[in-house]
């Protein structure tokens, strides 16, 4: 290994072109440039000339002719460089008789210098011209050697994919934050308190059973898989109160037998907007802009009444089929055979309503103060819908061709 | 759920003519009435009567007989001519010829024919076919091949007018037998909400389609003749001793007697029929009866044999072991929370007649003999049924509609009802005692709701007028008063239990006035933060993985017991402390994952049995920690906002939950290429993605050799982060997995894997990235070899060498690692490239050299290493 001390000449030359300070490996030694090799030419224009040639118009013609044919028959740069040190080299006819106008009697070295000057003149640009003609044959030439077969396969290791749940939840989440709301989160494994009881399920209500609720051992132990992500709203109220408007995504879990439309597993977003004159109008306004930003096109929404323990009054929301013709508005019939809307022209799509105001209470929000509406879809029931997706069991198992198909995108 | 069958529901309201089943399902919809099903039609096509002209009975090589028939079957349906080739029996004049098994008619009979082109149910085609030698031009049809099930009297064979199923039918050749015998009744199949118990019949249903459609509707309950009678008929006593929630299980036991029915009268034909659509196997007269009245009206009602009956009913909670043999002829433990009804066989209340609400024994049940029967029409607590009806896994149609509350008006009606069906079609004397136990509630004890006329508009959105609001409440049976101060006294209708507080109410305006009117508005948020910082780093993590080839999956969560043995975790690994469950999916998987990688390696197993050649996944997942079995989540009261020490005694029982992300790569990186070959992911791969992902959430990992399961035990990493207080802490693990692990999951050699838990990478990753200086100095580059032990970690080197050479360090990278004989056995060499730069000028050769001595001197100190020569 060199010492920095140990700088040679090489060193310095790099030095003074790029600003690098150099030791170690020789792959990185400096090379000379290219103005030290043009700067070496001139030196030898002053060694002494050979014998005086004669110059007169006829010779001087024909020396001209000799290297304009010579120029044009040269094939490639290399000849053209013969060309130029035979014919306007120091040994050549032009040169010598321009050296030799210095001994000419005064009278005629304005005539023989015109003459020799015009002629070296012509000859020099017929060499430029020629050598840039030459220079490009050869530089096409050259890179025409260096063609490849771009349809040849270029991926040594192809890109990976995201999942396409994750794709649509952040989108999701992108029109919630899009229209002033925040996502918030909570645990999987979450307390039965926060599951059913802060949102009004009966103590008696069915879903509470073993049959439909996994449950953390043992019995009584007050614990649970969420079956829904309303846990979070309760679990957003009492950490920041009111006015709020939260988009809750997350994993849920029902005792429910894997089959193409059933998973024990899947996700949910519910939405919980909290103010002091919301009313049921918002919560139809807000379905339709969301409604908007999935599906696309002026989307219809509709609510039916229903019943859920945690909203009074309370809906089931249809979104009006976006692939048959029914889209196009309540006048257009839907086409019996629609695979996404079933002929019916609509899609069910999930649960809302006005807060239960037993919920708010529960949550430490004054119900007398405000009032708010909930509501609550299906991620993967989405994305089957929005993507044709068919069966259930195709999520969730995690086969890579499924993700892979839609790489990061949906 | 409930089946409407059309023309039933049009008894109660004025159906509009021409209403379709799907029409009337979209009416019912509007409030609140899901569709469920809608069943059409069941028979399609020319089903006609016909008349046997002649019959010829042909024996066949199999042994049966069967009959080569002329039907007539109208002017419309009949050939003129027979087929020369197979002539009709008999006189040739227009019929068709027709070949028939069943051996229950004669020439003359009219029969129901179905000619080619007609659709049986279960979507059977009529077609003329060749069989038995003639061409058989349709078919004669039995009950059960129309879905009419077994004839009701027992005839073995084909419909004849006049008997059986078509008892008191007549018709002509050709009539449309369809409308004939029924068959067109369309059926709509609902679904009720737990708050609409009402609906669990026809005259529920009736109403809410009067509300949809503003049709005309009749309470069949007020058509009843409800003669006035004195008490005194079956004594019945309530003796609920152990209320649940301090309501008792039987507020009221209506029982009624009827004499002297004839055992063998029929259930009329349109009642079987309703029975049928309605989703019921008729059974006898007298069941039959009480399933009718309960679809109609909504009542259940129980029927005993009066002479098996032994006074007095004691209505009672069971004794605990007490058994009872049920219908379904199961003998059950009894749960002393079971309500029952009981007669005294044996003494008082000794013996079980039936679980109350739910299902009856089979002591007392009517049988083909009974003439004489105790009608009960009871109303018991909601709760009490549903966890009977649930304990015993027994949900019938009475549990169904006790659970969701039945109105407590309704027992006298129904009983009556019931027993003029009964003697109407079965004869008999309906008793002029009547017991009514309980009682009625006394009108107007349902406590009236006070709500402001302005309250729906202020949740809805819509502006009601004061005469919407009164109107629509009334509607649905609330008696409307003035209250103080522009507000209403509502007080609801006794068949809606659900209608309890005043958005109950607003719920009943804005459904009655149609969700449909409401406006859309978006509201304006006050303006949030946007996504946290967790929630962008996550999506950025689970990018760059993307990014580098891996292609995210989802697992199941869970896990079973033999996993741990599996990943070769030590006895005493903390991850063996998984989260049990309770009511598992499955026996084999009780535990929720404690690590992700527990349910990614069967996930890449899966892939590589359905043929992908490599591995290479990721997954975003939770993992947890239990805290204990004794952990025990506080349930406090939801009345109102639990107390700190409540919410902190919920919540800190929770397991440790975190987000991970783990990811497997394994066997070749990428497809077999021209360009050469294609390397194998290893382990080296499991620390670099490990690093992107730290890297693309601003966090930065270190890496510390360790021997842990599932790794290879000399090639796995701890992967940690340093707090700015500097404290380090283990964030995750990455390395090549151990072979037996390999082969365990039947993955390819040398696959390796990560995991970190990121929500703890996110957190370490700071702030705000504080601005580093750019200096345009000039760079010094200087290259150490040095030679250490093998065992010393590269790491320890490079953190030498970053201490020696200090602030002038502008980069420290290991560019190669030698061993062989030059270095000696045990040593290794590791040649480092250092980038040296300072802020404040051009680096001077003796600072250069200055530098350069520390260096050395740093790592002989550290490590032990000597500069190469």
């Amino acid at each position: 290994m060199r010492r920095p001390g140990g700088a040679d000449r090489a060193f310095l030359l790099e030095w003074t072109a790029v600003p690098v300070l150099r030791c170690g490996r020789p792959t990185h030694l400096p090379h000379l440039s290219a103005p030290f090799r043009t700067k070496a030419i001139p030196v030898s224009d002053t060694s002494p000339a050979p014998e005086a040639p004669t110059i007169d118009e006829a010779s001087i013609d024909a020396a001209i002719d000799a290297a304009l044919a010579a120029i044009a028959a040269a094939p490639d740069t290399a000849a053209l460089k013969r060309v130029r040190i035979e014919h306007v080299g120091d040994a050549s006819v032009l040169t010598s008789a321009h050296r030799a106008i210095k001994d000419l009697p005064k009278e005629q070295k304005a005539t023989a210098g015109k003459l020799v000057g015009q002629g070296k003149g012509r000859v020099q640009k017929a060499l430029a011209a020629r050598q840039e003609e030459l220079a490009a044959a050869e530089e096409e030439a050259a890179l025409a050697a260096e063609t490849v077969d771009v349809t040849l396969p270029t991926d040594l290791r192809p890109r990976g994919a995201t999942h396409p749940l994750t794709t649509l939840t952040d989108r999701i989440n992108d029109f919630f934050v899009g229209i002033g709301w925040e996502i918030a989160e909570g645990p999987e494994i979450e307390s039965s308190w926060l599951n059913f009881d802060a949102l009004n399920a009966d103590p008696e209500h069915p879903s509470r059973s073993l049959q439909d609720t996994l449950y953390v051992a043992p019995e009584g132990s007050g614990m649970l898989l969420r079956t829904q992500t309303s846990p979070v709203q309760i679990r957003a109220m009492i950490e920041r109160g009111a006015p709020l408007y939260v988009a809750c995504p997350g994993t849920v879990y029902r005792a429910d037998e894997i089959d193409a439309t059933h998973s024990p597993m899947f996700h949910q977003v519910e939405g919980l907007a909290i103010d002091k004159d919301l009313t049921m109008a918002h919560l139809v306004g807000t379905l339709d802009a969301f409604a908007a930003h999935l599906f696309g096109g002026a989307p219809i929404t509709r609510l039916r009444p229903n019943h859920f323990p945690f909203t009074e009054p309370s809906a089931e929301m249809d979104f009006r089929c976006f692939r048959c013709e029914a889209r196009l508005g309540l006048d257009h019939d839907a086409d019996p055979d629609c695979r996404v809307c079933g002929g019916t022209g609509w899609i069910e799509m999930g649960g809302c309503g006005m807060v239960h105001p037993n919920v708010l209470r529960a949550a430490g929000v004054d119900p007398e103060q405000y009032q708010g509406f909930a509501f609550g879809l299906g991620i993967e029931r989405l994305l089957m819908l929005r993507n044709g997706v068919a069966d259930m069991r195709d999520m969730v198992e995690g086969d890579v061709r499924f993700s892979q198909h839609y790489g990061t995108e949906i | 759920m409930p089946r409407i069958p059309l023309t039933w529901l049009a008894e109660h309201t004025a159906l509009a003519p021409a209403a379709s089943a799907q029409q009337v399902a979209t009416d019912l919809s509007r409030v609140g009435l899901e569709e469920e099903a809608l069943f059409g039609a069941q028979v399609t096509g020319p089903l006609v009567v016909g008349r046997v002209l002649e019959l010829v009975k042909e024996p066949q090589k199999n042994g049966k007989t069967i009959n080569w028939v002329r039907v007539d079957v109208g002017p419309e349906h009949n050939e003129d001519a027979d087929d020369p080739k197979d002539p009709q029996p008999g006189e040739e004049r227009p019929s068709r010829g027709i070949i028939c098994g069943a051996h229950n008619f004669v020439e003359g009979d009219l029969v129901v024919v179905s000619l080619p082109g007609t659709v049986l149910p279960g979507d059977f085609a009529i077609a003329a076919r060749k069989t038995y030698g003639h061409v058989s031009d349709g078919m004669i049809c039995s009950g059960d091949e129309l879905g009419l099930g077994p004839d009701p009297s027992g005839e073995d064979g084909i419909i004849v007018l006049g008997r059986g199923h078509a008892e008191g039918l007549t018709g002509e050749p050709g009539d449309d037998a369809i409308a004939l015998l029924g068959l067109a009744d369309e059926v709509v199949e609902i679904n009720v909400t737990p708050d609409r118990g009402y609906c669990f019949s026809m005259r529920g249903v009736a109403r809410e389609y009067s509300h949809a459609t503003g049709a005309s509707y009749t309470d069949p309950a007020t058509t009843v003749d409800v003669p006035p009678a004195e008490a005194g008929g079956v004594a019945v006593q309530l003796h609920d001793d152990a209320p649940l929630h301090d309501v008792e299980g039987c507020s009221r036991f209506v029982a009624l007697e009827v004499h002297g029915v004839d055992p063998s009268a029929q259930t009329p034909r349109w009642m079987a029929r309703r029975l049928t659509l309605a989703g019921m196997r008729p059974i006898s007269l007298i069941v039959d009866v009480t399933n009718y009245v309960m679809l109609d009206l909504g009542q259940p009602l129980h029927a005993y044999d009066a002479d098996r009956v032994v006074a007095p009913i004691v209505v009672r909670r069971a004794a605990p072991g007490e058994k009872l043999t049920t219908l379904d002829d199961v003998t059950r433990t009894l749960d002393p929370e079971d309500l029952l009804i009981t007669d005294s066989e044996g003494g008082e209340g000794a013996r079980v007649l039936g679980i109350a609400g739910v299902m009856g024994g089979e002591s007392t049940e009517v049988s083909a003999t009974t003439a004489n029967i105790v009608l009960e029409a009871a109303t018991f607590h909601s709760i009490s049924v549903a966890r009977s009806a649930r304990r015993h896994r027994l949900p019938s149609e009475a549990s169904k509609r006790f659970e969701r509350g039945v109105d407590p008006l309704l027992p006298r009606v129904a009983a009556y009802r019931a027993a003029q069906l009964i003697t109407e079609y079965g004869g008999g004397q309906v008793s002029e005692r009547i017991t009514d136990e309980g009682g009625a509630p006394a009108a107007g004890t349902g406590t009236a709701i006070s709500l402001p006329i302005g309250a729906a508009e202020r949740v809805v959105g819509i502006a009601y007028t004061p005469q919407q609001v009164r109107e629509s409440l009334e509607k649905i049976g609330c008696v409307v008063e003035d209250g103080p101060e522009d507000t209403l006294a509502v007080t609801p209708p006794s068949w809606r239990p659900d209608l309890a507080i005043r958005e109950d109410l607003i719920e009943e305006i804005a459904r009655l006035v149609g969700y449909a009117e409401i406006p859309s508005v978006l509201p304006t948020a006050p303006g949030g933060r946007g996504l946290t910082r967790a929630q962008q780093s996550r999506r950025a993590a689970n990018r760059a993985l993307a990014e580098a080839g891996l292609v995210e999956v989802t697992s199941y969560p869970f896990v079973g017991e033999g996993i741990f043995d599996a990943l070769h975790y030590e006895a005493e690994d903390g991850r063996r402390n998984a989260v049990r469950l309770l009511n598992p999916l499955s026996d084999d998987e009780p535990l929720m994952r404690s690590s992700l990688l527990q349910t990614l390696l069967p996930v890449a197993r899966r892939n590589l049995g359905r043929g992908e050649e490599s591995v290479a996944i990721f997954q975003l997942g939770t993992t947890s920690i239990s805290r204990g079995e004794n952990a025990r989540a506080r349930v406090p009261a939801a009345a109102q906002r639990p107390s700190d020490e409540d919410l902190e005694a919920t919540l800190s029982a929770l397991p440790v939950q975190t987000r991970a992300l783990a990811a497997v790569v394994g066997g070749a990186s990428g497809p077999d290429s021209w360009q050469g070959e294609v390397p194998p992911w290893g382990w080296t791969d499991a620390f670099d993605l490990a690093r992107r992902a730290a890297a693309a959430v601003g966090a930065r990992l270190e890496v510390r050799q360790i021997e842990l399961a599932p790794f290879h035990p000399g090639r796995a990493g701890e992967l940690r982060v340093l707090a700015a207080d500097g404290t380090s802490t283990v964030v995750g693990h990455a390395g090549e997995l151990h072979p037996a692990v390999v082969a365990q999951f039947d993955l390819p050699a040398r696959t390796s894997a990560l995991e970190l838990d990121l929500e703890a990478v996110i957190d370490s990753a700071p702030t705000v990235v504080a601005a580093e200086p750019v200096p345009t100095y000039p760079v010094a580059k200087e290259d150490f070899a040095f030679v250490v032990d093998e065992d010393v970690p590269a790491a320890a080197v490079e953190a030498a060498i970053v201490v020696g050479v200090g602030d002038l360090a502008e980069s420290v990278r290991l560019f190669d690692v030698f061993t062989g004989e030059q270095i000696g056995e045990g040593k290794k060499s590791l040649a480092f490239a250092v980038r040296l730069r300072s802020a404040e000028g051009t680096l001077t050769a003796e600072q250069i050299g200055a530098a350069r001595t520390r260096c050395i001197a740093a790592v002989d100190t550290a490590v032990g290493g000597v500069l190469r020569a």
